[in-house]
């Protein structure tokens, strides 16, 4: 039976990974090789690098981290951040990333997400919603959750599904760095929308919340950072808590 | 100069995974990821990966004038196909209607849509993305140190279904029974990715560097037990 899976997820920004609250004051979590090779061996299912680097001087340096993490951990490895064009999606891919995570630019050039899966596979294109409440139903943001864009979350997850996104990595604003669970009712409405594959994330501050992202919110993966980053849980404990709950994991 | 292992390279996807995998686990070994059919026929070994859709992929080993060469190391050396590189040795894939290379008889079909729900009435979603457990339906080198439903990393949308079920060497649910592996000769083929699935796909990637197929049966013969 498929697993569902845990995704530690990796801010990185001039080299280190960070972890910050609400998407702002952030605090140093280490080397990133390090850490993913420590996930690696408590079980990760899957690793996700966001690279926040501000400034384009220390843009590279994401590739060098890529290239060295792919040569030891050998399992699925997602990119994200800054991913403008093409040839962004490209130099990723050839650094080691298997996917690459698509975010701001699918929303001023959804025509990235088409010709990424066009020419790369839909398997390796995921597009990252940033998504907050609004009324009775939820609002893309891009910027790093700065800027409103007034499309909505769930129709527009459907578009990018049509357009050949493999995945959609869903972040609730309002509960990121909350530690409060995930936005359940948000994940379950875009899972329900769309036949690919949904990794919440966005508040995870228990290992109940993994479970109900799955069995409420229907994740199909649930991705989390700071509760691993701080060694608040282990990567194994959490799979071993999902298992106890009658989750299919991979342990 | 010829190569131990070549990787095929007919532009569909990034294959820097799987070449660092199987650098990985023959540190000694020369690994050339070409498309360069001279040196793919010289190579001890060929992988044959791919991702992407079955009528790109078909087009661009044509355009690159691979066909032959890639059916003559089927024929020939021990051979791994991976996701795509599996699919299209068999005679048809309903992905684009694609005539594929029909090294092996059957047919590639996606998932059923009114199929892909669990017992629960659960969605489930295509493409099939994850880890999911690999059944061995036959004894073969290749699975030599790997437990039975041992889990592999899964990332596609289509499935093979052989002609002849004495191929099959490994199935897996999603959420019917599907054949994920196949077997033939010197030909050994998965569906799912060795080269991201841990511990497990690096034993079976290092199974297949040290796999000499004209031995397999008298090393059956010779440890029965094992190979029943």
């Amino acid at each position: 039976m498929l697993a569902k899976r845990i995704i530690p997820c990796l801010d990185v920004t001039n080299g280190r990974v960070v972890k910050g609250v609400n998407f702002v004051e952030l605090k140093d979590a280490g080397d990133p090789v390090e850490i993913a090779r420590r996930y690696n061996e408590a079980g990760a299912d899957e690793l996700t690098f966001l690279d926040i680097t501000a400034s384009s001087d220390n843009r590279d340096l994401i590739l060098h981290i890529i290239e060295a993490v792919a040569s030891e951990v050998f399992i699925p490895l997602t990119v994200g951040g800054g991913v403008r064009a093409v040839g962004d999606v490209q130099r990723l891919l050839n650094a080691g990333a298997d996917k690459v995570s698509i975010n701001t630019s699918a929303v001023t050039n959804p025509q990235l997400v088409k010709d990424a899966a066009d020419r790369y596979g839909s398997q390796c294109i995921v597009v990252a919603i940033d998504a907050k409440r609004a009324g009775d139903h939820w609002e893309i943001f891009t910027h790093g959750g700065r800027t409103a864009t007034g499309l909505d979350a769930v129709e527009w997850a459907k578009k990018m599904e049509s357009l050949g996104a493999g995945e959609l990595l869903l972040t609730s604003m309002d509960r990121d760095g909350t530690k409060s669970g995930f936005d359940l009712e948000l994940t379950r409405a875009i899972s329900e929308a769309v036949d690919i594959p949904i990794i919440a994330s966005g508040g995870v501050g228990t290992l109940q919340h993994l479970v109900d992202g799955v069995k409420e919110g229907r994740a199909d993966a649930v991705l989390a950072a700071s509760i691993f980053h701080f060694g608040e849980y282990g990567v194994d404990e959490a799979k071993r808590y999902m298992k106890q709950h009658g989750i299919e994991v991979r342990l | 100069m010829s190569v131990d292992i070549a990787v095929i390279d007919y532009g569909m996807g990034n294959l820097r995974s799987v070449s660092k995998a199987i650098e990985h686990v023959a540190p000694s070994a020369s690994v050339a990821v070409t498309s360069d059919p001279a040196v793919i026929a010289a190579a001890g070994r060929v992988v044959f990966p791919g991702q992407g859709a079955a009528p790109d992929c078909m087009r661009e080993i044509d355009a690159r004038g691979l066909r032959q060469v890639i059916i003559d190391a089927a024929r020939g050396k021990p051979f791994l196909g991976i996701c795509m590189g599996m699919q299209v040795l068999f005679e048809h894939s309903e992905e684009g209607d694609t005539a594929c290379l029909g090294i092996l008889p059957g047919t590639v079909q996606r998932f059923p849509h009114e199929a892909m729900h669990d017992d629960a009435g659960n969605k489930l979603k295509v493409p099939h993305m994850g880890w999911n457990n690999v059944h061995q339906a036959m004894p073969h080198p290749l699975w030599t140190g790997i437990e039975e439903g041992a889990r592999f990393y899964f990332v596609h949308s289509y499935f093979v279904q052989p002609t002849a079920p004495d191929v099959i060497a490994g199935f897996s649910h999603y959420p019917f029974p599907f054949t994920c592996a196949v077997a033939s000769e010197n030909i050994f083929a998965v569906q799912f990715h060795p080269e991201k699935s841990q511990n497990d796909g690096l034993t079976l990637l290092g199974n297949f560097v040290t796999w000499n197929p004209g031995e397999r049966d008298t090393a059956c013969d010779m440890s029965g037990a094992a190979c029943a």
